[in-house]
């Protein structure tokens, strides 16, 4: 292909002033976009919460924020969870919250100690179904090793929430040396998957009822620490781990190659995808890149260590189903290309908001 | 997966290509049009054009359905929506195609109440249980959802449901590809004929082309090879001089289309004179609206609609891109006012248009991507 002409250049130049300039949120009001972790969370987190809470723990915007209390390295975390239905296969909105803020723990290399608990109720959400999710709480807690030791419960009158939201916090330990960060991403790094991708979204998807599609497909929720502490013992060379939710794998391998300011090439035949999730992703015209799990990480590792990190990831029960699917190279710098199964390639981009299904 | 993966075997596209590029003549530049947005989302997830020589270059056409709503109709479906006793529901991707002061999604943010549905026959059920609630359906896209409409209105009103109407916005694909053909500077050698618009119209409405335009269409279906394979066709009756409509996604479209939901449209719709196309202007007799005896249905009488046109920035060159004319970086408003988070035309509304897609990667060039991705 021909270099550009002088004319094309300077469009060029004046589109990458355009994209460094600081991101500014341009809507009035907050729409459902601002919450579905592609380009609008992350102009909404910079623009408002970042630009006002700037400091140095915070600006890495990492799962966790990491510190050091006398002699002891810290981990801190949380997450809020509106999750609907309630109730789901596979899971509830009860061992998602415990799931999810000790996998944000775990994946910033920390082992998780305790969690904090908030409640959000809506007047006239049954007991029984309190109950449920707070026993699933317990339940999920005492598989990942964790006590729930503090909590708080609001109530708001009907019509005001949707039942019951929950948030949890969470803080753990540092015991290794390990300097993890999507920042600390090189060339010639390996991409691991822990298993296939995409059945939390999807199952979400089918269990709201609006599609008249079934699949037996259940959530991925569960907790990783200790996959991660299976594989930060077997290997040295982990650069970084994130539990793929919001936004799925595509957005975390953007944020890969925008942190560490280097290319990520994944080959998606190489991509673990259950065919009940390829079969809907097909039907929506949705791409499971993009679509939420909540029991799966992506692993940044020195390539010369992959396969023993893959034989680790694999030797837990959590990660039997984890595969390479890519690498890291030095050029084209923040972009994230995939080599498709037909053969061809193309760049898989951030989403604006969540993955809508398409009529065309 | 059956039904899916036969259609993306690696191995048969390689050999398609090979014949392909054997089949350019050298020196020759080739340019066919993909009339319709889901080849254009084909070629882009499945990276097709690696296939392709360099000669040969593919033109995303007009048939986005989302794409070619003009802000004034979104406007007007706000509008209706922001009635106290309105529920509208919408297609997914048309969610977030911007009107004037913003899409379905800011609109909500503002207090009306537009939800996603995957049918309209969703939208009868929404109204059977709300009927306190004036549903309405931003009825969109080309002959391909216009029956799915027309029947679902036909059902309501064997229903003899009152709550119930659609803001029609279908519009129909060959005065499309005419306004396009008509151009003086039109720059194409051939057609990908709209595969899902043919299940219902047929390959009939395109034997204009060859005949008074001198251009071949294939009809194409949306797998990768199809899409090949029907760019191998275009190029045969090119290099043997015929120039005709062939059908590729036999498997799916009748030569003669469906008559039943052909019937159909005709029962419930109308063409109107003219509709207004992001990008390309009035275009006439281009849209349908519902018949006079199904006025009850019809929001736009239902309910008081602005009408107001919103007009396209002058300097908005969407129709010459689109022809193949201009490059997305010669528009005149081209990363200036136009851009991805505020887009003026057709071509940047979707992520997968022509100006789009050169704002975010524009700046790679094919090659540099290939050999990154390739590089180990």
């Amino acid at each position: 292909m021909s270099a550009p002409t002088d004319r094309e250049q300077q469009v060029l130049d004046r589109i990458d002033k355009a994209r460094r300039r600081r991101a500014k949120v341009r809507e009035e009001r907050v729409t459902l976009a601002h919450g579905s972790g592609g380009k609008a969370t992350q102009t909404l987190v910079e623009a408002i919460f970042l630009d006002a809470f700037r400091n140095p723990l915070l600006e890495p915007l990492e799962d966790a924020a990491t510190f050091t209390a006398g002699e002891t390295r810290l981990a801190l975390t949380t997450d809020s969870f509106v999750v609907s239905p309630l109730f789901f296969p596979g899971g509830d909105i009860g061992d998602l919250a415990v799931n999810g803020t000790v996998n944000d723990l775990a994946v910033s290399g920390a082992r998780p100690l305790y969690l904090t608990a908030g409640f959000i109720l809506e007047e006239g959400f049954g007991i029984e179904d309190l109950v449920r999710i707070v026993h699933s709480m317990r339940d999920a807690a005492e598989r990942a090793g964790v006590d729930v030791v503090t909590g708080d419960t609001k109530v708001v009158q009907r019509g005001k929430a949707d039942g019951c939201y929950v948030n949890t916090a969470g803080v753990g330990v540092l015991e290794h040396s390990h300097a993890l960060g999507v920042a600390t991403a090189k060339p010639g790094d390996a991409v691991l998957v822990s298993g296939p991708i995409g059945e939390h979204g999807v199952t979400i998807m089918l269990a709201r009822g609006e599609l008249d599609i079934d699949a037996d497909l259940e959530s991925d929720t569960a907790p990783l620490n200790g996959l991660v502490a299976d594989l930060l013992g077997a290997v040295d060379g982990v650069r970084a781990m994130r539990d793929a939710t919001r936004g799925g794998v595509a957005t975390i391998l953007n944020e890969v190659a925008k942190a560490a300011d280097v290319a990520v090439v994944v080959d998606e035949n190489a991509i673990p995808v259950r065919d009940e999730v390829r079969g809907a992703s097909e039907l929506l015209g949705i791409d499971p890149m993009y679509v939420a799990c909540e029991g799966r990480m992506v692993v940044v590792v020195d390539g010369a260590q992959a396969d023993a990190a893959l034989a680790a990831l694999r030797a837990h029960p959590l990660g039997e189903g984890a595969a390479k699917i890519g690498r890291i190279v030095d050029d084209p710098p923040g972009l994230v290309l995939l080599n498709t199964a037909f053969g061809g390639t193309r760049i898989v981009d951030l989403l604006v908001g969540d993955p809508l299904p398409r009529i065309c | 997966m059956r039904f899916v993966d036969e259609f993306r075997d690696a191995e048969k596209a390689r050999a398609l290509s090979a014949k392909i590029t054997s089949l350019c003549e050298p020196g020759r530049q080739y340019k066919f049009m993909e009339v319709c947005g889901g080849h254009t989302h084909t070629i882009y997830k499945h990276g097709l054009e690696d296939y392709l020589p360099e000669n040969i270059q593919l033109v995303h056409g007009p048939g986005c359905p989302v794409c070619v709503i003009p802000m004034g109709r979104v406007d007007d479906a706000i509008h209706i929506a922001r009635r106290p006793d309105v529920l509208m529901t919408s297609f997914g991707d048309m969610m977030r195609v911007p009107g004037s002061g913003g899409n379905f999604f800011d609109s909500n943010a503002e207090g009306t109440n537009i939800r996603m549905v995957y049918s309209p026959l969703d939208s009868l059920k929404i109204a059977r249980q709300n009927p306190d609630t004036q549903v309405v359906f931003m009825a969109i896209g080309f002959e391909t959802t216009t029956p799915s409409t027309a029947m679902t209105v036909l059902r309501a009103a064997e229903e003899g449901l009152e709550n119930f109407s659609v803001f029609c916005n279908h519009v129909t694909i060959i005065p499309a590809i005419k306004a396009i053909l008509d151009s003086p500077d039109l720059r194409l050698d051939g057609f990908l004929g709209p595969g899902h618009v043919s299940t219902v119209i047929g390959c009939r409405p395109y034997e204009f082309i060859p005949r008074d335009y001198s251009r071949p269409v294939v009809v194409a279906g949306f797998e990768p090879l199809d899409i090949l394979q029907s760019i191998y066709q275009l190029m045969v009756q090119l290099r043997e001089g015929r120039c005709e409509v062939e059908n590729q996604y036999s498997r799916v479209v009748p030569w003669d289309g469906n008559i039943v939901a052909l019937r159909a449209i005709a029962q419930v719709m109308e063409l109107r004179p003219y509709f207004e196309w992001r990008g390309l202007g009035f275009i006439s007799h281009s849209a349908m609206r519902v018949k006079d005896s199904y006025a009850d249905f019809d929001a736009e009488r239902r309910f008081a609609v602005p009408g107001v046109r919103v007009a396209d920035p002058k300097a908005c060159q969407c129709g010459e891109v689109l022809k193949g004319v201009l490059k997305p970086w010669e528009c005149k408003v081209f990363g200036t006012a136009c851009t991805p988070e505020t887009p003026i035309g057709t071509c940047m509304v979707s992520p997968e248009g022509a100006c789009a897609a050169y704002y975010n990667f524009g700046r790679f060039s094919r090659q540099r991507v290939r050999e990154a991705s390739h590089s180990s």
